[in-house]
């Protein structure tokens, strides 16, 4: 089974990208990397595009190791990963839309993103006029006897983001799920593409709303790996206190919303006490409530304001009172229980094949987490744990967000507490020669994979992968056999984000 | 949870706490709305959100209006499941070509009379997303508006503000589409 330090030395090494290295790679390299997917060895971070170039990230499991390969295609044509390894799939179809880029041997063409309706074709590629054309997608079909179909959204019952899903059950029973998303797709690598550092670091931090920390902290850890600039230590723990607390009120509300689509609102009204106190303490510390916009390549925006370490610690020692009472009561009621355990299972080997990051992941047995694998400051010299457990079912992504609760209180406590005096930002070169950076951020809802290449200050080519590219195709796995009535909880198990995988 | 419901019974409403300035406005923000909302529409008003592309941090403060200490059901105003029990349509998000169709259908599945809030800066004019082929821009491109209500997000408090304007010009007589 090949290695990919093996893989990026058969390539043509890139210069001046980092931290991790890029390789230009032959057809055949290219291949095996794909079936080594297949194998299990190496893992599928990211698949995306430049007009006559595809790029994939590589995650080595054995060795940790991450990279980029890469395959010239200037005919617009490259060897298919997504027959032989499906987590590609999604990816691929979106690489035909955007780019006008073929996977050869792809199992199944239909477009993904592009419902028909932006009048051009291949928007990033080379553009083709097109005249709006809605023709009806093509559902995949499932044939037997008393099956039908349930159509629901894009405009859902809820306060929620649109996506379309379509049930074919058996009387109560889903046979297939089958989503189309697509809906929110705004063109963020379109508007990307040439804009200025600050004005894309604007938009990376409204790809996906509720981790706009994370994505900012994904973009400006890229931005940094491009210029080699060190952050100075006070901006590094502020930017992990926003993420923190991100991850604290994400998981508070999601545990609420969970048990309030198991019709216990009881829960919910206390989460959503606790996440409010977050976001309060955040307003205070930080001028803002998501604190949006925060995370600027170079450092933070503006330092902490002078009681924000105290209004921080009254909402932490608020959580740390109420939150053990309402574990006791999640564990404790048994009718709560009875809809979440052993509901919408994701296998382990689901959950390792597509190498699904987050809670998702975590509640499946897979152990990864982009804060201690690849790692990055300051969370070398701060004590967390990562919680696993492996039965995989609602239950399990519910317990996986109690205890990563319990490990985020911990961690802002101890940034609180190491917060030192000094500058909270450092300004950004001009580098003369064109240069590539990643990054690869924990989520609240897992890594969130950051990808740019700068040519002076501007952006030449960006890519922001959110979590839920490996997670939604999961939830089709999971819902399988379950009832209809039981879809709202499941997915507000996974709680996928529409706009971060529409971008 | 007899312990937790018990606490409950006994301790004070978060809502009607008032340490800071902040809940103070709330307070009476929240009589106005309650006043002006039975008014004009009897003891309700209600609410259909449409998502036509947002980031979904809209969604996040949204939702937060039903937390207890918004908590806007006190006053009557519901956020209901489908458009044909809405009052209002409280839309975020630039308008995506992707979901055009679906908010002008949306929009006229609404009984009349009906009111359009646009809430967010991207509902206005597309804010940073504007100009990309995949945007049509605010929302008033699509359906009309009879209230913008800016912020990045809007704060609950924002939103509920918003509500409270339109409300107020609903009375003094702006007709509803």
């Amino acid at each position: 089974m090949p290695r990919l330090i093996d893989l990026i030395r058969a390539g043509h090494r890139i210069e001046r990208h980092h931290p991790w290295p890029r390789a230009v790679v032959d057809g055949d390299t290219w291949r095996t990397t794909a079936h080594a997917f297949a194998d299990g060895g190496l893992s599928l971070l990211g698949l995306w595009g430049e007009p006559s170039r595809v790029h994939m990230a590589v995650l080595d499991e054995r060795t940790s190791d991450i990279g980029v390969i890469s395959l010239d295609c200037p005919d617009r044509q490259f060897p298919s990963v997504a027959a032989h390894h499906p987590p590609a799939l999604r990816l691929e179809r979106t690489l035909h839309d955007l780019f006008g880029l073929q996977a050869m041997g792809i199992p199944d063409s239909r477009p993904w993103l592009d419902h028909g309706r932006w009048q051009t074709r291949f928007p990033l590629g080379e553009r083709l006029d097109a005249s709006v054309d809605a023709a009806p997608y093509q559902f995949l079909s499932a044939e037997g006897d008393s099956l039908h179909q349930i159509a629901v959204g894009p405009v859902h019952a809820g306060i929620i983001e649109p996506g379309h899903f379509r049930f074919t059950a058996s009387g109560e029973t889903v046979v297939r799920l089958e989503q189309r998303l697509g809906y929110t797709h705004k063109g963020v690598e379109g508007l990307m593409a040439g804009s200025t550092i600050e004005q894309a670091a604007r938009l990376a931090g409204r790809v996906s709303g509720d981790s706009t920390v994370a994505y900012g902290l994904a973009f400006a850890q890229a931005v940094e790996a491009a210029q080699r600039i060190a952050v100075p230590p006070r901006a590094l723990l502020l930017r992990a206190l926003m993420a923190e607390l991100e991850r604290l009120a994400n998981h508070l509300g999601d545990i609420g919303a969970i048990c309030n689509d198991a019709s216990f609102a009881l829960m919910q009204a206390h989460c959503a006490v606790l996440r409010e106190s977050v976001l309060r303490a955040a307003d205070a510390a930080f001028g803002h409530r998501l604190m949006r916009d925060l995370v600027v390549p170079g450092g933070v925006a503006r330092d902490i304001a002078g009681d924000g370490a105290d209004a921080i610690r009254a909402a932490l020692d608020q959580i740390r009172r109420h939150f053990p009472a309402l574990v006791e009561l999640y564990d404790n009621t048994a009718s709560l229980q009875d809809r979440t355990v052993s509901t919408g299972i994701v296998a382990p080997t689901l959950a390792r094949q597509f190498a699904a990051g987050g809670y998702v992941g975590r509640a499946s047995g897979r152990d990864h987490d982009a804060r201690r694998k690849p790692g990055y400051l300051p969370y070398d010299g701060l004590r967390f744990e990562v919680p696993v457990l492996s039965d995989g079912d609602v239950n399990a992504r519910v317990w996986i967000r109690i205890r990563e609760v319990e490990q985020s209180l911990a961690l802002a406590y101890q940034i609180l507490i190491g917060l030192e005096a000094g500058p909270v930002q450092v300004p950004l070169h001009n580098a003369a020669e064109p240069c590539e950076g990643m990054a690869l951020v924990e989520g609240f809802r897992g890594d969130i994979l950051a990808w740019l290449r700068l040519n002076g200050d501007r952006i030449e080519r960006c890519h922001l992968r959110d979590p839920s590219w490996f997670q939604w195709p999961l939830l089709e796995a999971a819902i399988e056999g379950n009832i209809v009535a039981d879809f709202p909880l499941c997915n507000k198990s996974f709680n996928c984000s529409y706009s971060g995988q529409d971008l | 949870m007899r312990k937790l419901l018990f606490q409950s019974l006994f301790r004070q409403p978060l809502t009607e706490q008032a340490p800071r300035p902040d809940d103070a406005a709330l307070a009476e923000l929240a009589a106005m709305v309650g006043r002006t909302a039975r008014r004009r529409l009897g003891r309700s008003l209600s609410i259909r959100e449409v998502d036509a592309g947002s980031c979904n941090g809209c969604e996040l403060e949204i939702h937060a209006l039903s937390n207890p200490y918004y908590d806007v059901e006190r006053f009557g105003i519901r956020f209901v499941a489908s458009p044909r029990h809405a009052d209002v349509l409280l839309v975020t998000g630039p308008v995506t070509k992707n979901m055009r169709e679906a908010l002008e259908r949306t929009y006229r599945a609404t009984p009349d009379p009906k009111w359009v809030v646009a809430a967010g800066d991207c509902a206005r004019d597309g804010g940073c997303f504007a100009g990309s082929y995949a945007v049509v821009g605010g929302v008033s491109a699509v359906i009309p508006v009879d209230l913008h209500i800016p912020g990045c997000p809007p704060s609950p408090i924002a939103i509920l503000r918003g509500l409270v304007s339109l409300l107020e010009a609903v009375d003094s007589g702006v007709a509803a589409r």
